[in-house]
């Protein structure tokens, strides 16, 4: 059986508010599943609900085709979006003490080099960097080497740099075999990383597939950015959608050498104007009517 | 290991008790212990008429005041105006006041302390008709420090175990510690067993630490047995650290655990005889102090150290702790929860 995880008809409700409303999804082995929208979609709940943090209001989870119990504890690995390290202990102490307590055990040595935490060994926890602090806590997650890995927005508060090492590791991971279920609400993270995607908006799962698969069938387009103020009848007149931006207008033509011909004929100022594929945010915008990052 | 490396609350865990301990010594040392302040006037020309309704005088023989004057533990403060030491008086802050050449002593009505003075003088005088003899008791004298000293002990132990694991179980549910060892095998009862164990062990090192310098230093002696004393402090840490289960079962709110704490932790400070006895207290304070784990243990420590008792001998204070402790364990474990959601 290739499939090891399994959600079906999962709910979770709160008295003022349905944080997850109906989601299901399965994973097969090997590839990494990401889980990409807003914050409060309800990507988080979601994922506590399957990791076994709160109990569902309804749905189904299997692990390898059975409920969650001892070996699905036993072979999990997961990195929530905000935790504290335990004070007053080293990296390594740290380590150590979350490896003691699987029946399963990483390497150390493989999993101090996977995660880059050579240098920050004996460093107490309080001292290290928020990146530092990411690599430890994801190789916290890897200490019982899984077979399921949770990551909770792991790039999030991170600086590009320590956000790109932090991809290298998932990748490693990948290369592994080992399953990963990424949550963010990256665009540009779950382009890179995941295999399969879901977009989630308000508890509902509204798109699912291969990244490229997604915006192929639904945002296959082209972007034209215009950092000026262009009026509501010329961009009427423009073939395809448009949304106005902060700074400017995000215009998506159905042909983009007519749109380029249309704006120069009606003399807009095209000085500024930048051009770009369609992105995973366009296909939020087009699906839920507003921008990603909301 | 996070005990050892946070050095401020294992300085404060060592520290504390070795100040407590010399301060009492020094203000209760008994050469130095006043119970009573006496003014006397030594300048008999001053004016002395009052018009306090509170303040009452009356005339003393010349062997009353020598005999007085020979009282242990009073105070005795020469005056040379009697107004501010009749102000004094007025106030309470002195109990008593005479004048040996008048031959006069006032006393305020309202004063507790001056009504004891007041009886005292009076019975400086040698009664031959008196019913009462006097007979001499033979016992070993108990310095206030050493009679504290157990108290000190139990209230440390009270302290490192209530602040240790309640307040830190809490803020390792605040800050998502406790969240991330939901979600490993590590089952509830297994880290609770750890909680206490280490505990225990820590306030097994920081307890004997306390009591050795303790004993160097002032010369201490538990007149009973060691074990004993090691099983029954056992038994009371255990206690509280039950108790401090109960309290981080589920909060995470710091600041409402360190109220709870303070709320628990004060009351058993004052009133499980760690300071002072609560002989001659109301008897809801003593019905109250029995349900206090802090009271038994510093009784029976008390008892150990200071009159030799064996275990058999305070198996009151032990079955009321052991009692204690799996009652507050037991809830404890029941209403843990890895998560406060």
């Amino acid at each position: 059986m290739n499939t090891v995880l399994e959600v079906k008809n999962l709910t979770k409700f709160y008295p003022e508010v349905k944080a997850v409303n109906g989601v299901s999804f399965s994973i097969e082995k090997g590839i990494c599943f990401g889980l990409l929208g807003p914050n409060g979609a309800g990507k988080t709940t979601t994922i506590e609900v399957i990791e076994g943090i709160m109990p569902p209001t309804s749905g189904q989870i299997l692990y390898r085709g059975k409920s969650r119990g001892t070996r699905f504890r036993e072979e999990v690995g997961i990195q929530f979006q905000n935790t504290e390290l335990p004070a007053f202990l080293t990296v390594k102490e740290t380590l150590e003490t979350f490896r003691n307590l699987y029946g399963r055990e990483s390497d150390m040595d493989e999993l101090i080099e996977i995660c880059y935490l050579q240098e920050i060994l004996n460093h107490d926890n309080r001292k290290i960097s928020g990146g530092q602090k990411q690599r430890l806590l994801l190789a916290m997650a890897l200490a019982n080497d899984p077979e399921l890995i949770f990551l909770d927005e792991p790039t999030t508060g991170l600086d590009p740099q320590s956000r790109r090492h932090l991809w290298d590791i998932v990748r490693n991971i990948k290369t592994k075999g080992k399953t990963v279920v990424l949550t963010t609400h990256y665009m540009e993270e779950a382009q890179i990383l995941c295999d399969i995607i879901a977009i989630m908006d308000y508890g509902k799962i509204i798109a699912s597939g291969p990244p490229e698969k997604l915006l192929e069938e639904q945002c296959n387009g082209i972007a034209v950015i215009l950092h000026e103020n262009v009026d509501e009848n010329t961009l009427n007149s423009i073939q395809g959608n448009w949304i106005r931006m902060k700074d400017g207008v995000e215009i998506y033509p159905e042909n983009l050498n007519d749109c380029i011909r249309t704006l120069m004929d009606l003399e807009i100022n095209l000085s500024k104007m930048t051009v770009r594929p369609q992105n995973l945010e366009d296909l939020f915008l087009k699906l839920t009517g507003k921008r990603l990052r909301a | 290991m996070e005990f050892f490396r946070d050095r401020a609350a294992y300085g404060w865990n060592l520290l504390f008790p070795f100040m407590i301990i010399i301060g009492f010594s020094v203000m209760f040392n008994e050469d130095q212990q006043i119970m009573y302040k006496v003014g006397v006037i030594i300048d008999s020309s001053t004016t002395q008429t009052h018009d306090s309704e509170d303040i009452s005088v009356s005339a003393i023989e010349d062997h009353q005041y020598r005999n007085f004057r020979k009282t242990k533990y009073i105070d005795f403060i020469e005056f040379n105006v009697f107004s501010p030491a009749l102000e004094k008086l007025t106030h309470h802050r002195i109990d008593l006041l005479i004048n040996p050449r008048s031959k006069h002593y006032w006393i305020s009505r309202t004063s507790p302390k001056g009504y004891i003075v007041e009886r005292l003088l009076k019975a400086g005088v040698e009664n031959r008709k008196t019913l009462y003899k006097e007979k001499k008791i033979s016992g070993r004298e108990i310095p206030y420090s050493e009679w504290l000293f157990p108290g000190i002990l139990g209230m440390n132990i009270m302290f490192s175990a209530l602040y240790g694991v309640g307040y830190t179980v809490v803020r390792y549910r605040k800050n998502g510690v406790l969240k991330r060892f939901s979600v490993t095998p590590l089952k509830p009862y297994e880290f609770l067993a750890a909680q206490i164990i280490s505990r225990l062990y820590l306030l097994f090192i920081t307890t004997l630490i306390v009591f050795l310098g303790c004993t160097l230093i002032f010369g201490f002696k538990c007149h009973g047995s060691y074990l004993s004393l090691l099983a029954l402090f056992f038994l009371g840490g255990f206690s509280m650290v039950s108790v401090g289960l109960v309290v981080a079962a589920r909060s995470s709110s710091e600041e409402f655990a360190n109220g709870i704490l303070n709320l628990i932790s004060w009351p058993m400070m004052f009133l499980s005889e760690v300071w002072f006895s609560l002989e001659g207290a109301k008897p809801w304070v003593k019905t109250f102090s029995a349900f206090l784990p802090l009271t038994h243990l510093v009784d029976g420590a008390r008892r150990i150290m200071n009159d030799g008792a064996t275990l058999l001998e305070i198996k009151y204070q032990l079955l009321m702790l052991a009692g204690m402790s799996l009652l507050f364990f037991i809830a404890g474990s029941v209403s843990f929860k890895w998560n406060s959601n």
